[in-house]
C-alpha cells in the first residue's frame, strides 16, 4: 500500500455507506493513520444515491476529496454506473453482485460479491450488509487492520447490535476469503 | 406620578418623549404600582421593550432595562429568563411591535408558557412613525396608511395569546387605571406566560384622524365602552359589538418553561454525574 | 490530579464547533435548525442541560440571536450557529450585539446561495456579508478554519475574542468543514485558555455602562448583579442614555472602531507555508485552503517558487501583511467558492504593487487542486 490509500464506497441512501465511511477512517486512526471522511451530497442525492469517500494517509491529507478511488465499492446499479469509470488505475472494485448486474468492462482487480444477499441470508438482516462489505473490503484491501476495524465498528453502532454487527463482519471476510484463495 | 412610585425611575431621562394627551404614562404608571405592590426587586427585575412609543418607557425605568430590536423583545426576554430564570422579566411593547413584526415570536413565547409579562400598550396605531395603521387598528379606522380606513381585520390579541397557550390573560384600559395594575400584578404573579393588554389612547396619531381629538375625549370613550367581563355573561352578541371586554380574561394552570428546563437540566445531569452553571463574574 | 490522556479521534467539523464552545465555557445555544449547520445545534441540544447550560430551538434566526443576546447579557457566554439563508435573517440583531457591546458568537457554515441555492452544497458566497451585512458602520471579526481542529481552536478562540472585546464575532465556516471527519486531538479541558468579559471594578453607584477603559472596552456588568443600567441599540452616550447628540453619536461609532482595531496584534491570526521565498502567493481561506496547500506543494515539487498565506482571521484584514506580499511576490492567486468577494480586497490592499488574480467556481464543489495548479502555471 502506498502512502496515501483513496476509498469511495457507494451505493443507495439507507445501505449505511456513509457509517461505513466513518467506520472505516476510524479505524485508520485506530491504526496509527490520518484520514478523512466526507459524503458529497451532491446532485447524485436526488437519485437516492449516496456516496462516502475516506483517504487515508501516513502524512498530513490536504485535499479532502476523492477524485479516482483505489478502492471502490458499489452497491448499487446506479453507483456502478456513474462512478465505475472512476477507479484508479490499478485500482480494486468491489461490486454487490445482488444489485448490480450489469457491468460493463473495466480496467483494475473486480471482485464480484453477494453481498446484500449475504447479509440478509447469513446474517439474517440485510441492514448489516454495510458491514458485511466492510469486511469483504478490508479482506481484500487490507487498507486498515482487522482489530482496529471491529474496535471502530463497535464504538460506533447502536449498544445491543455487538453480536449481529460482528457476525456481519465476520461473515464478510469470509465472503472475500473464498474468492481470494 | 406618585412620590412613592420616584424610586422606580431614572429622573435624569426626564422629560419623557410622550405627547400631551398620550395614555402611556398611565400604563407605565399602573406597571408600578403593580411592581411596588409585589415588592420586586428592582435588581432582580428586568424590563425589556421592542420599538415603539410604548417601548420608550423602559429607558425610564430603573432596572435592568434592554432597548431591543423592532419586534423582537420577546426574544431576547426569552434569553433573559432562560439564562437566570430567578430574575422578572417584564415586556413593555406595542400593538404594532408585538402582533406585526413581532407576532410570531409573541405566539411562541405563549406557546412556550414561558414566565414573561408582557404589557402590551395597545393605540390601535403605530405612533411613533406617525399614524400608520397596525394589526390592531380596528376596521374602518383611518391611519395615514388607510387614508380611506383600513379595510382589514384586527387581532383581537387576548384571545390570540390564549389559543397560542397563555396561561394569563387580562385586560384594562388606561381609563380603567385600578384594573389595570392590579391585572398586570396578577400578570406577573403568574409562572407562566403573561398577557395583559393595556387600551390607551394616542389622540396625536390615531385620535384626530377618528374623530376623537384630545386625550380625555378618547378616555370617556374607553369609559364608555368598556365592558367588564362578568357583565358580558348576561349581553348578547349584538350588544357587545364594538365593546372592550375588560377584566381577568383567562387563567389556567400549565407548566412553566423555564421550570421544566430546570427539570430536564436535573435529569440529564443525574445521567452523567453532570453539573450547575454559575454566570460569569468577570476576570 | 487528572491524568492527561492525548486521544485522537475521528471529529466532525460541526462536532469540533460544539466541543469548543463547551470548552471555552459556551452555556446557552439558541438557534433554528438549517442545513449544513444543524448538527452543532444537535450537539448542544444534547450537551448542555448536562452542564448546567440551555439550549432552545426559537421560531426563527432573529429569534435566535436575539435569545443569545438577551442570555450573554444574563451573564451566560451564548452561541448560535446557522448557515447563508439565517445569517442573512440575524443581521439585524448582529447590528445590535455590536452596537450595544454584547459577547456573542455566530456560527455560520456556508452554503451554495444565493436564497435556498444548493442547501447540502458547500460555498464562500458570505465574506462579503459578513463583514458589511448589517447597516450602519461597525467592525467585526470573523474567523474561518479550514480544518476540524481548527474550528475547535478558532471557535474557543471566536469565544475568547467576543467576550474580551464584547463584540459579536462570526465563525465563517463552510459545508466541507462543517461536514468533514478527521482525526483531530483536542487540548485536555485545563489547557484550553479561556477569557471572560471584563467586569466593574466599581460599585453600582459609581458604575457608568458605556465609559470604556484604556483598551476602549467599558467593563460589562451582568443583568441581575445589582448594577442597573439601560441597554440600546440606538445611539447613546456612556451612561447608556439614547442620544440625537452628533458629536456623542459619532464618537460612539469611532470608539467601536478603535476598540477593535487598536487590538489589530492580538485579534489577527494567520498561516502560512513556503512563504519565505515565494514569487507567487496563493492566498486561501477556510476549505480552499486544502487544495491550495497540494497546489502549492505540486508547485514547488515542479521548481515553481509558490508560497500559501492563510487569513484565519478573515476581518478585520489583514492589510498590512497582505501589503507585505505584494511587495514580495509577483503574483497573488485567490482561490474562493465564490465570485471573487475576497479578492475584491486583496485588489484593494495590493494596488497595483503585483498581479491579483482569482480561481473562482460557484458549482457548488470544493475547488480542486488542479484548478489552482493551472492558474499557478499561467503567472510563471
Amino acid at each position: 500500500m502506498g502512502k496515501s490509500m483513496e476509498l469511495r464506497l457507494s451505493g443507495t441512501g439507507g445501505q449505511g455507506l456513509i457509517l461505513a465511511g466513518i467506520i472505516i477512517a476510524d479505524a485508520a486512526i485506530r491504526d496509527g493513520k490520518n484520514s478523512v471522511q466526507s459524503q458529497s451530497y451532491g446532485p447524485e442525492a436526488r437519485g437516492g444515491a449516496s456516496r462516502a469517500e475516506v483517504i487515508i494517509s501516513d502524512e498530513e491529507i490536504d485535499y479532502p476529496r476523492v477524485a479516482h478511488p483505489n478502492v471502490l465499492l458499489v452497491m448499487s446499479q446506479e453507483a456502478y454506473d456513474k462512478f465505475a469509470a472512476d477507479l484508479d488505475r490499478g485500482g480494486v472494485m468491489i461490486i454487490d453482485s445482488t444489485y448490480v448486474q450489469e457491468r460493463p468492462g473495466i480496467d483494475g482487480a473486480v471482485y464480484t460479491l453477494p453481498i446484500s444477499s449475504t447479509a440478509r441470508e447469513q446474517v439474517g438482516r440485510e441492514m448489516v450488509a454495510n458491514v458485511v462489505a466492510l469486511g469483504a473490503m478490508v479482506r481484500i484491501t487490507g487498507v486498515v487492520s482487522r482489530r482496529a476495524l471491529a474496535d471502530a465498528l463497535l464504538a460506533r453502532i447502536p449498544r445491543g447490535t455487538e453480536e449481529l454487527n460482528l457476525k456481519a463482519l465476520e461473515t464478510g471476510w469470509q465472503l472475500a476469503e473464498k474468492v481470494l484463495h | 406620578m406618585m412620590q412613592e412610585l420616584q424610586g422606580y425611575l431614572r429622573l435624569d431621562r426626564f422629560p419623557h418623549m410622550w405627547c400631551p394627551g398620550c395614555g402611556n404614562g398611565i400604563v407605565l404608571g399602573c406597571l408600578l404600582r403593580a411592581i411596588k405592590k409585589l415588592e420586586l426587586d428592582q435588581d432582580r427585575t428586568v424590563i425589556v421593550g421592542g420599538i415603539g412609543c410604548s417601548s420608550r418607557a423602559v429607558g425610564y425605568l430603573d432596572f435592568n432595562t434592554l432597548h431591543t430590536t423592532h419586534g423582537r423583545a420577546l426574544a431576547f426576554a426569552t434569553g433573559i429568563k432562560l439564562a437566570r430564570p430567578e430574575l422578572h422579566v417584564i415586556v413593555i411593547t406595542g400593538d404594532g411591535d408585538a402582533t406585526a413584526i413581532g407576532g410570531n415570536h409573541f405566539i411562541h413565547a405563549a406557546r412556550r408558557n414561558i414566565d414573561l409579562t408582557v404589557v402590551l400598550f395597545n393605540n390601535n396605531i403605530y405612533g411613533m412613525t406617525g399614524g400608520q395603521y397596525s394589526p390592531l387598528t380596528p376596521g374602518g379606522k383611518k391611519a395615514t396608511t388607510a387614508p380611506y380606513g383600513t379595510i382589514e381585520h384586527n387581532f383581537d390579541v387576548a384571545e390570540l395569546a390564549r389559543s397560542a397557550g397563555a396561561t394569563y390573560v387580562g385586560r384594562s384600559t388606561t381609563y380603567h387605571s385600578n384594573l389595570l395594575a392590579n391585572l398586570i400584578a396578577a400578570g406577573i404573579e403568574n409562572k407562566g406566560f403573561s398577557l395583559v393588554e393595556a387600551i390607551t389612547a394616542c389622540p396625536t396619531a390615531y385620535g384626530r384622524r377618528n374623530k376623537m381629538r384630545s386625550g380625555a375625549e378618547m378616555l370617556l370613550w374607553q369609559k364608555e365602552n368598556a365592558v367588564h367581563v362578568k357583565k358580558t355573561e348576561r349581553m348578547a352578541p349584538a350588544e357587545l359589538a364594538g365593546k372592550i371586554v375588560i377584566g381577568e380574561l383567562h387563567k389556567r394552570e400549565a407548566p412553566e418553561y423555564t421550570a421544566m428546563y430546570e427539570q430536564l437540566i436535573a435529569e440529564a445531569g443525574r445521567e452523567t454525574g453532570g453539573g450547575s452553571v454559575t454566570p460569569l463574574k468577570g476576570r | 490530579m487528572s491524568q492527561v490522556i492525548e486521544m485522537a479521534r475521528l471529529m466532525q467539523g460541526n462536532e469540533a464547533v460544539a466541543e469548543g464552545a463547551l470548552a471555552a465555557g459556551v452555556r446557552f445555544f439558541a438557534g433554528y435548525p438549517i442545513t449544513p449547520s444543524t448538527e452543532i445545534a444537535e450537539i448542544m441540544a444534547d450537551r448542555l442541560p448536562r452542564l448546567g447550560g440551555k439550549f432552545i430551538q426559537m421560531e426563527d434566526e432573529i429569534a435566535g440571536l436575539a435569545a443569545v443576546i438577551g442570555a450573554s447579557l444574563a451573564g451566560l457566554k451564548a452561541l448560535t450557529a446557522t448557515s447563508g439563508p439565517g445569517f442573512s435573517l440575524m443581521q439585524e440583531n448582529l447590528g445590535f450585539a455590536a452596537m450595544a457591546e454584547v459577547p456573542c458568537v455566530i456560527v455560520n457554515v456556508q452554503r451554495s446561495g444565493p436564497s435556498t441555492g444548493m442547501p447540502t452544497s458547500p460555498a464562500q458566497g458570505d465574506v462579503m456579508q459578513a463583514r458589511w451585512g448589517t447597516h450602519g458602520d461597525h467592525p467585526v471579526i470573523v474567523l474561518s478554519p479550514s480544518s476540524v481542529r481548527e474550528a475547535y481552536d478558532l471557535t474557543v478562540r471566536a469565544v475568547n475574542l467576543a467576550e474580551k472585546y464584547r463584540v459579536p464575532v462570526i465563525l465563517l465556516m463552510d459545508e466541507v468543514v462543517g461536514h468533514l471527519r478527521e482525526k483531530v486531538v483536542l487540548p485536555a479541558r485545563g489547557e484550553v485558555e479561556t477569557v471572560d468579559r471584563p467586569s466593574p471594578k466599581v460599585p453600582p453607584g459609581e458604575y457608568v455602562p458605556f465609559r470604556p477603559e484604556d483598551n476602549l472596552v467599558p467593563p460589562m456588568a451582568n443583568f441581575g448583579e445589582g448594577y442597573r443600567y439601560h441597554v440600546t441599540g440606538l445611539a447613546h452616550d456612556e451612561k447608556g442614555t439614547p442620544t440625537n447628540n452628533p458629536a456623542l453619536a459619532e464618537q460612539l461609532l469611532l470608539r467601536l472602531h478603535d476598540k477593535i482595531n487598536m487590538h489589530l496584534d492580538d485579534i489577527l491570526l494567520d498561516d502560512a507555508k513556503f512563504l519565505e521565498d515565494a514569487e507567487i502567493v496563493v492566498l486561501a481561506y477556510g476549505s480552499t485552503a486544502r487544495p491550495a496547500r497540494r497546489a502549492v506543494k505540486e508547485a514547488r515539487g515542479r521548481g515553481i517558487k509558490a508560497g500559501l498565506y492563510r487569513p484565519l482571521t478573515l476581518w478585520p484584514f489583514p492589510a498590512k501583511k497582505v501589503r507585505e506580499l505584494a511587495e514580495q511576490a509577483h503574483s497573488i492567486i485567490v482561490p474562493e467558492m465564490n465570485l471573487g468577494q475576497y479578492r475584491l480586497e486583496v485588489e484593494r490592499v495590493v494596488r497595483d504593487r503585483a498581479r491579483v488574480s482569482g480561481v473562482n467556481r460557484v458549482h457548488g464543489e470544493l475547488i480542486e487542486p488542479e484548478e489552482i495548479t493551472a492558474a499557478i502555471l499561467e503567472v510563471v
